[in-house]
């Protein structure tokens, strides 16, 4: 069974520049929220940067791991005026 | 790689995005929806009013399959406007919160 350890693991390995911060929500190995920040992540749509996350795990999402909450989000980036 | 025969689930699936505006697959019904991530997606929908068809992916598992090769996504439930996927229970709920749902469904 993964733990959210291993789950912020491999998303930080595989996607450029991540950041994730990963929880068991139901403390049972298999229902996991991740909060995942990339500079990857920069002008994709959110399913963009959703389908990115989920082709980490690709089969196992619905199977080991029977749900991977998501939000995505590029650095946040200060505009000056 | 044999050539592909007709697939009525995948075409009967394309259809009914293609035939709906807003339409949710989902587990269960949205008046008894069967899992909790559906049930929340519902739930954004209602809150806004917005007319919506629904499929039940549960009756023949090969719809969910179906479904995910279409939309090169791998969870239930998916919601599709103009013939679009707009994400899962996690996006639609971002876009409830934001005001983004309720400007594409209009």
């Amino acid at each position: 069974m993964p733990s959210p350890e291993d789950i912020k693991r491999r998303i930080e390995a595989a996607i450029p520049g991540a950041h994730a911060e990963v929880e068991d929500y139901t403390g049972g190995g298999d229902h996991f929220r991740a909060t995942v920040t990339a500079v990857a992540f920069e002008g994709l749509s959110r399913i963009e940067q959703h389908r990115l996350v989920y082709e980490v795990f690709g089969g196992e999402i619905g199977g080991a791991i029977h749900a991977l909450s998501l939000r995505t989000q590029a650095p946040v980036k200060i505009q000056s005026h | 790689m044999p050539t592909s025969q007709s697939n009525p689930i995948r075409d009967a699936i394309t259809e009914a995005i293609g035939g709906h505006r807003v339409i949710l697959f989902m587990k269960g019904t949205p008046e008894a929806p069967a899992c909790g991530f559906s049930a929340r997606t519902v739930a954004a929908l209602q809150a806004l009013d917005a007319p919506f068809a629904a499929v039940d992916v549960l009756p023949d598992p090969r719809i969910r399959q179906e479904l995910s090769a279409i939309s090169n996504w791998p969870t239930v439930p998916q919601l599709f406007v103009n013939g679009e996927l707009v994400g899962g229970c996690d996006i639609v709920t971002e876009m409830y919160e934001s005001g983004e749902l309720a400007q594409a469904l209009q």
